[in-house]
Parts: C-alpha cells; structure tokens; sequence
C-alpha cells in the first residue's frame, strides 16, 4: 500500500475519533437527542474495511454508523448537521445518528433494528445479481446480531441463492450489556457460518492493517466465487453501548487493558516503525482532523433545522 | 230505632260529594266507626265511617250518584225494623277515574301541573341532519314528534312536516315501517272534579282579592348545613327537608304577623289563634294542600314525619279530612323543578302564601368581594285588603332571621 | 371487454408487467416450480425461469428482507407472502422498514416494492390462518395498500403497484379468486388512493372493499326487490384513504352501512365512520352501522365459522336498522 493511502487511513482515523469524543460532548449538553452509539476503540475495523473495497463495493451497518459514514466518505460536516438534526445533515435531520446513508457513496445506512439490515443486505446483492455485475455487499454487524433469526435466514438465503454479501461481524465483546459467552451458543462467532457451509476468517480488529488485509483477501474471494464469505474481527469499544451506558457489565481494568491496545496507537508505531511517517506528520494530521471537526460543528450549529414541511415530505414518493 | 246516615260534610265549603263506592252491601253487618262507603268531594276520596252499628237495612243511593250534603245515603238498624223506602239520590255519573287521581286543591300557584308536552322527557333528540334542515327551513323542533329510534327526529319528520303532514316524503323508502303522523284532529277532555273545583276557587281568588307580591331572597347556607348535620343523625325515613324548615320559620314569623294568619270578613280581620300550614302536595290531576297544625310549636321532625306521611296518604288518595282542612296560611314549593323564582295565588278564606325557588348555589358579593352563596328565592301573595307592603316585607325580613340563622328554631 | 377470474386478472396484470420489466422479478414460497398455491404464478416459471420467478426458503424476513435490499439498487420486486397471517412474522419489514426507508433517509432510498399476500376466512383454516388484518397494515404511513374487488380493479391496480415507486401491499381474498368480471382489452392502469362507486343508489350508503365489496353486491339484489336501492362506495384503496366518494354518496342518502370482514374493534370501519362523522356531521340522519366479523378468533368448524364471518343477512339488518 503507498504511504498517501496510509496516512489517508491514518486521518480517517483520527477524525472518527475527533467526531464521536466531540459528538459525546454535544450531547451531553443536550444538543443531540435519541440514541447515539459511539465507535471510539473500533475505528480500525471500517477504516480497513472500507479502505480495502472497490467504490463499486456496497456497504451496510448497523447503528453504530458515524464512523463508517466517514470512511466512505460522507463528510464529517453531513454527520455533524446529521448528529444536531439540521436540514444540512445527509438524511435532512430525520434520520438522526442511527440512519447516516449516501446512495452517491455507495453507503445503504444506519439501520436500528438489530440485524434488520441482514436480510436487505442479502437483497442488495440479490439486486446485483440481477444487474449481472460483480459488486460485493459489504455488511457489518455486531456480535448480538448474530443470535437472531435475521441472521440465519439472511445467511442462509446469501448461500442459498449465491449472493455476493461479506458479512462482517464486529465482535466487540458485548451485545448491548450482554458479554457474547452469556448470549450466543458458540463464543467464536466465525463458527456460526459453517452451519451454512460458508467460509469464513477472524482478525485483529484493532490492528488497521491486519483488518485491511483480511477484509482485502475476503472481498477478493467473494467477488471471484460469487459465493457468501463471513469475516469476524473482534474488536472492542472503550466507551458504553451507547450514551448514558452505566457500564455495570465490564470492569474498568478490563477496559484499560483494551485503550493500552488503542487502534491509533497501534497505527502510529506501525507508521513509524515503517518509516511511512514521522511523529510530526502524524501529529499535523491529528492537527488537522482536529480543525475539520471544529469547522464540521461549526457548520452544523449554523446550519437551520428543517421547516416544518419537511414533516409531510419524503413520506411516498408519489403523493397521492 | 234505625239511624239515617247522611251525606257528611268533609269539609268547611263542601256543598256535595259523590259517593263512589259502597264497601258495605245490603244486609251486611256494619259496627261504629267501620268504614261504610268511599266519598269523592272536591278535594279527596275519602273514606266514609258509620256513626251506628247494625244491619245494613238499606242504602239509599246508588254508587256513582252526586249527593249534597246532609242528604241520607243509607239505613242501619236491627234486622226487623220496618224501614221507609227513601229515594235513592240520583245525579250525573262522573267520570270513572282512579282514586288516586282525585284530590283537592287549596292553594294553587300559577302553573304547578305536570302536564308535559310531547318531547319534554329530556333534551330534544334530532339527527344532526334534522337539526339543519330544520334551522334551514324555519321549522321549530320541538313541535315535530321524532319517528325515529328512541323518538329521534329525522330528517323524513320534517319534511313530513313541511308538505303539511299529507304526503311521504320522497326520500323514504317504501316497504317498511312508515312514519308516525302526528294527529291534528282536537281532543275534547272533560274535566275532572279537581279541575273545577281548581278552576272555581282560582278564579274566584284571583278576581275577588287584590293581590301584591313581595320577593326576599335568602342566604340559606347556613340552612343547608345545618339540615346536612341533622340529616346525618337521623334514618332514612327520618330525613328532614328544606321545606320542613321553612314551614317552621313561617309559623314562627306569622307570630310575630298575625294579620298574614286571618281571615278578611268585610268589615272586619279574623285573626287566627292556630298557625297551620298548608303544605302543596302534587298529586296525579291536580294538586292537595295537607294541613300542619300548630306548626309553630312542632319540633322540625314531627313537621317533617307529618309532612311525609299525609304527602304520601295524599298521592295514594288516602289522606283523611281533617289532613286537609283548617290552614291558616299556605306554603307552595317548586324548589324541586328547578324553579327560581314564582308567585302563587292566595287560597281563600287565608290572607296570605308563600312560593317557593329553589336553593341554588350563585355568585355573590360579600364585602365587596364575588364569592359563591346559596341563595333561595321566596314570594309572598298577600290579600291587600288585610296588610300592606311594608308589613308584609318585614314578615319577609322576619322569615329571613329563621331562615339565615336555622339555629333559632331549635330555641 | 373480457369476462375473466380475479385470478386471472392478477395474474394477467403479473405477467404483462414482468414482459414489459426485466427488473421486475417474482419471490415467494412456492412460486415457481409449484406454480402458486393460488395458482396465480402457474405457468410463469417455465416461460421466465427460475431467475425471475424466484423459489424462496420458508423464511419470511429473508423474503421480505432481500426484496427491499434487492428494490432499493433498482430492481423491482414483487413479493408473495403466501398468506397475510404470515406477514406477521416479517412484521419488521412490512411495517417498520419498507414503509420509512424513504423518509428515514431524507428521500435518499427507494423501496419500489409490491408484497402481494392473501387474506381471509372462510374455508376452515383455523385462525392463525384466517386473518383479515387489513386496518393493521393500513395503521402505517409509507405504505400504500391495495385491496381490490373486482376482476378489473385488481389487474389495473396491481400493474399501478409494480410501476409504482413505493412499498405496496397488495391484498388479495382466498376466496374471491374465481369471482368472476368484465376486464378492458388492452392496457390500462388504475390509480392508487381513489375509491369507486360500484353501484348508484338513493337510500343509503354501503362503503365496503373486497369481500365485503361481493357480499354487498348480493345483498343490493334483495334489497332492491324491496324496494331499497343502496348504493356502494368500493374504497379499493386502504391507504391512501380516498374519501371523496364515500362524503358525495352520504350527503346523498344521509344513512351509511360499513362492510369489512375483519373484526369491528379498530378496524377500517372506525376509520372510515369517524371520517364521515368529522367531515359530513351536518348530513347524518341516524348512527352509522358497522358490519364486521364477530370479535372471535376464527374457529375451524364450518358453521361457526360462517356464524363469525359477515354475511348477506347481517347486511340487510343493518340496512334497515339504519333506516329505521
């Protein structure tokens, strides 16, 4: 990989992280409403994941979305007016932080319903299929998902019916509260697709360039196949499952252990030790996603909210 | 010796009565004090006693005949005395009508009967399309009878009404129920011995007395509470009313009133040495004055033990004579319909009635401030030719000191 | 003019569409190799193969799931569940996804959807089988649904539906498919959202849809041998409402019966009475009557099972309660 793509990794980084600390704190003044879940500790996981997929290449989330937005490239301004409801955000201020998406970059959301985007990302490539192009589905998901019926059939229909879908399983530990050995009926989660004779890897999720290289070698096999392929990153997020977690499921040792292994950090030592940088270029580029962010907020404070027909519209695309 | 009964007089201006029902036959045995037969005056049906025991040799007029007073109805001795045959009284046969439906009237306030009118039972029910065809075309609701559910009036109603009752209207479906045509046709109802005697003693009162009126209204909450806190002392059956508390008042006011408790006789004022009060009671065609006498002096729970039982006997048709004669003064109450305020016709030979409002709870001003009050609004008629304004509104303001301060008529 | 089954219609209107759209393609249980169990799909496998008539698993979410992922990059599905009582276990899509993913994004998604699904009772079933949900689905904003009565709205309005940009619902009745009417040569499409007058009359007004709309027309017959000529408003549509017909026929007849065959409680005759109430209060000459199922779940013996259902008699009852 050149050194402009990985600096370029290395800013999209650091700005997710800028977004989401910055993000908490407007909401803890009340200026963003609903749920919010941050993917501070993960961005190692759609950095390299986006970074390793074709502009073809679709992707689907959950909710835990700001991150990926940015990866593919939605600017941090849209997530921001997004984040504080305004008519400047990507969805118009109606979808709110679960519901980040970008048809133009190829970004399908920001769903709510745990693993309710499983079966549409199945639908997605059934669509390319249709279309007879060789488009990958990129779907992330978290380890919760995986216990639901959502995901058994979605896999199953993938496999069934020869869908180009990479499912992602960002294995952060914890479903909401709940560890993963008290939820699911297996703790490795990758174990979960062989039930569907579907390959299948686990990496490092908190080493970008292990993410990126696992997610290149699988978007490369399902795309040559044409066959489903299941890639489990395990991963872990240092703050709540969403705003307002009181966290009493995890000790704070356990998640010191984990920020000791921060991704950026991680990320840094490689650039050095690679030579692909020094500390003061890493240290402008932290300069700058800092200024993004600071003007990003600006913009979406400016921004006006949404008039109140905004209300009736987009409700059919054919009023009647 | 075989006695004569005779017609008896029930009452101090009753010149006939008619004698409804023999309850002893021929030939039946019959003791002193027995009830012989049932006598209708003007006022009541009444139950007649035979002043002598023995045989009933004969009776001497047939049921249903008119008979004035002193006139002999009937013959009781032994069984072998010789007897005159004597000529059965004859005279027009009322009506039949039920007991219940007699009675007298002795005070008669403007319009205490309770004929209602077709829809009176509740609020009006029209359709919402009745209500706007009927706004629209000028027609008045409430002279329409609803043929729909419950009386409901809809819209073929009006047009019934509007095509002048004759044809259907267009809109109505043939094949089921048809609307009910309202009759126009008059009705001729004769008019019952209550309502005569009604109509005479009214008239005669409201064109033989000159009538003035004086109105008080009085703070009664003072009144209501104490009869809250004596009520809940009592049973049931025991409960006093408001009424009973102004029948005691204004025997105690008239007191200090006597003109308002005589009778005017020409030349001179007889004041009455008793104060009963004559008490309104509504009864089935009319309505029946049951007297208290002495009211005066009676605790608030007799007058209202006595009230009860002889307003009961009355709307049965089974209150006696002497219940509803001798009032010296009368009390008429329309508090129970919601009536503000009226004003009633004297009763002859008295000088003077109350006619009473209902309490209702209004805004008032006490020391410059609006605040809410219980108020009860009262008139007295009174007879010119016996007092004066000024008398009659200080008996007013008398009234008021028992009324407003109800702790006075324990004294 | 050709006299065809509701079936026929459907699938007539399914196959001209599919014709004239590669991107419209068919999925659902049993649709392909067996044909429908309707059998409005039969045939339709060995002429557009297996492709674009699409055998499902028997797992509903995945089926729903993958049409709306499948509708929102350009495809145009047209969804079978084979019963309606099977939507509930892909409630999350019917309701909650397909419905708001236009408006969730800011008008960014598309969801050019038709979830066709058969509703209804009457052939002993049982009641997990026997549902008329309809007023459920018709709760939702950013969905359509359809319901028609007639062999030639259901051709007309199904082709809307797949030309139709938005998620639709389509509701057909297991026991309306051989009733049979007279259908244009030709094309032609019906809109969405407007109700119908299918029959004229002056004495009072039946507003009903689908089996309701067959029942109603029997009971029409009798009443006008009595000399009652009632006239019937067929919604079609569920959602959009169209009301305007139903508000012009009852300032006409004043009086207004409902015919649905789901249960009365919350159901589309709530919906369309309290309409008529707000919006013609001044033409209301008696109570609006609501003929529905009785509030039972459907029992499998026959005649408690027609017992429950609305029939003809109990539309004449209430047309003559309300004229009463």
């Amino acid at each position: 990989m050149n050194k402009e793509k990985l600096l370029d990794m290395y800013y999209q980084m650091v700005l997710i992280r800028r977004v989401e600390e910055r993000g908490a704190e407007l909401y803890q003044a009340g200026k963003i409403g609903g749920f919010m879940h941050l993917y501070i500790g993960q961005e190692a996981v759609s950095t390299g994941l986006v970074a390793a997929r074709e502009p073809r290449d679709r992707v689907i989330t959950a909710y835990r979305d700001h991150g990926v937005a940015l990866n593919c490239g939605i600017s941090a301004n849209e997530v921001m007016a997004e984040l504080l409801g305004k008519v400047t955000g990507m969805s118009k201020g109606k979808g709110g932080s679960m519901h980040m998406a970008s048809v133009e970059k190829n970004m399908w959301g920001g769903h709510a319903i745990v693993g309710g985007h499983l079966p549409i990302a199945s639908g997605l490539a059934l669509g390319d299929q249709y279309a007879g192009n060789d488009n990958v589905t990129i779907c992330m998901f978290g380890d919760g998902a995986t216990n639901i019926g959502y995901f058994h059939e979605a896999l199953n229909l993938a496999k069934a019916w020869k869908l180009r879908v990479l499912w992602v399983c960002e294995n952060n530990q914890y479903g909401m509260g709940t560890a993963v050995e008290r939820a699911s009926a297996v703790s490795e989660i990758r174990q979960k697709a062989e039930g569907f004779g579907m390959s299948n890897e686990r990496v490092d999720g908190m080493d970008v360039l292990a993410v990126y290289e696992a997610a290149s070698k699988a978007i490369d096999t399902v795309r040559r196949t044409g066959e489903p392929s299941l890639l489990e990153v395990v991963t872990y997020r240092f703050r709540g499952h969403s705003m307002g977690d009181p966290e009493r499921y995890r000790t704070q040792e356990e998640v010191k252990k984990w920020q000791d292994n921060d991704p950026i950090g991680i990320f840094r030592r490689q650039l050095t030790a690679k030579k692909a940088a020094t500390l003061k270029a890493l240290d402008e580029i932290d300069a700058r996603a800092e200024q993004e962010v600071q003007k990003a907020v600006e913009f979406a404070e400016a921004s006006p909210e949404p008039g109140m027909e905004e209300l009736f519209k987009d409700i059919y695309v054919e009023e009647v | 010796m075989a006695d004569t009964i005779a017609m008896p007089k029930l009452g101090f201006d009753m010149a006939e009565g008619t004698l409804v029902r023999w309850v002893k036959k021929e030939g039946e045995s019959v003791n002193k004090g027995e009830v012989l037969a049932e006598i209708e005056t003007d006022k009541a049906t009444v139950e007649v006693e035979s002043t002598a025991s023995g045989l009933v040799r004969k009776l001497l007029v047939d049921e249903g005949a008119v008979v004035p007073v002193n006139t002999p109805i009937a013959i009781v001795g032994s069984a072998d005395e010789k007897i005159e045959a004597a000529a059965p009284a004859a005279g027009p046969k009322p009506k039949a009508e039920t007991p219940a439906a007699k009675a007298a009237v002795k005070t008669g306030p403007a319009s205490p009967t309770t004929t209602a009118p077709a829809s009176a039972a509740g609020p009006l029910k029209a359709s919402p399309l009745a209500k706007r065809v009927a706004r629209e075309a000028k027609v008045d609701l409430a002279k329409i009878q609803g043929s729909g559910p419950g009386g409901r009036i809809v819209r073929r109603d009006i047009e019934a009404a509007l095509t002048a009752g004759g044809d259907q209207p267009p809109a109505a479906a043939v094949g089921f129920t048809p609307v009910i045509a309202v009759s126009q046709a008059d009705e001729s109802i004769p008019l019952t011995r209550l309502r005569q005697a009604i109509a005479r003693r009214m008239t005669e009162s409201k064109t033989t007395i000159p009538h003035f009126y004086i109105t008080h209204e009085y703070k009664v909450d003072s009144l209501l509470d104490l009869r809250r806190q004596l009520n809940n002392m009592l049973g049931e059956q025991e409960k006093v009313s408001v009424n009973d508390f102004i029948v005691k008042a204004a025997a105690l006011a008239l007191r200090q009133f006597p003109n308002l408790n005589a009778v005017f006789q020409g030349d001179k004022l007889l004041r009455r040495g008793n104060v009963n009060i004559g008490v309104a009671v509504a009864v089935e065609g009319g309505l029946l004055t049951i007297v208290c006498q002495d009211a005066d002096r009676k605790p608030l729970r007799q007058i209202a033990a006595e009230v009860r039982s002889m307003a009961a006997r009355a709307r049965e048709g089974r209150v006696k004579p002497e219940e509803i004669e001798g009032s010296t003064f009368s009390i008429s109450n329309l508090g129970m319909y919601d009536v503000e305020n009226f004003v009633a016709i004297v009763n002859p030979p008295e000088a003077a009635i109350l006619a009473v409002g209902a309490a209702r709870e209004v805004p008032v001003v006490e020391n410059g401030i609006v605040k809410t009050g219980w108020r009860m609004k009262a008139t007295v008629s009174v007879d010119h030719r016996v007092s004066d304004g000024a008398e009659a509104a200080k008996y007013m303001q008398a009234l008021a000191v028992y009324l407003e301060e109800p702790v006075r008529l324990i004294l | 003019m050709a006299r065809i089954t509701m079936r026929e219609a459907i699938s007539q209107a399914l196959w001209e569409e599919m014709e004239r759209d590669p991107s419209v393609f068919i999925l659902g249980e049993e649709v392909g190799v067996w044909g429908g169990t309707y059998a409005v799909t039969k045939g339709f496998y060995d002429h557009f193969g297996a492709e674009r008539v699409r055998d499902t698993p028997i797992a509903e979410n995945a089926i729903l799931g993958a049409a709306i992922g499948a509708a929102m990059v350009g495809q145009r599905p047209v969804a079978e569940l084979m019963t309606i009582n099977f939507a509930f276990s892909a409630m999350d899509y019917v309701v909650n996804q397909a419905p708001k993913l236009h408006y969730m994004f800011g008008g960014q998604f598309k969801v050019p959807l038709v979830i066709r699904a058969v509703g209804g009772g009457g052939r002993q079933l049982g009641a997990t089988h026997s549902q008329t949900p309809d007023a459920v689905f018709a709760h939702f904003p950013g969905l359509k649904v359809v319901s028609p009565g007639t062999p030639e709205d259901a051709k007309g309005l199904l082709k809307a539906a797949i030309r139709s940009d938005d998620p639709v619902l389509f509701l057909e009745h297991a026991t309306m498919y051989q009733v049979r009417g007279d259908v244009p040569d030709g094309e032609y499409l019906l809109p969405i959202g407007k109700a119908k007058v299918q029959r004229e009359g002056r004495d009072v007004t039946i507003v009903t849809y689908a089996k309701g709309l067959e029942l109603s027309l029997k009971a029409a017959e009798d009443l006008s041998k009595e000399g009652i000529e009632v006239e019937i408003v067929d919604l079609r549509t569920l959602r959009p409402l169209d009301m305007d017909p139903v508000i012009e026929s009852f300032e006409k007849t004043n009086r207004a019966v409902i015919v649905e065959e789901g249960w009365k409680s919350y159901g589309v005759g709530s919906e369309v009475a309290a309409r008529i109430y707000e919006q013609a209060f001044d033409s209301v000459d008696a109570p609006i009557v609501r003929v529905a199922q009785k509030e039972v779940p459907l029992p499998y013996n026959r005649t408690l099972e027609q017992a429950a259902l609305p029939q003809v008699p109990d539309i004449l009852a209430a047309v003559k309660e309300v004229l009463k």
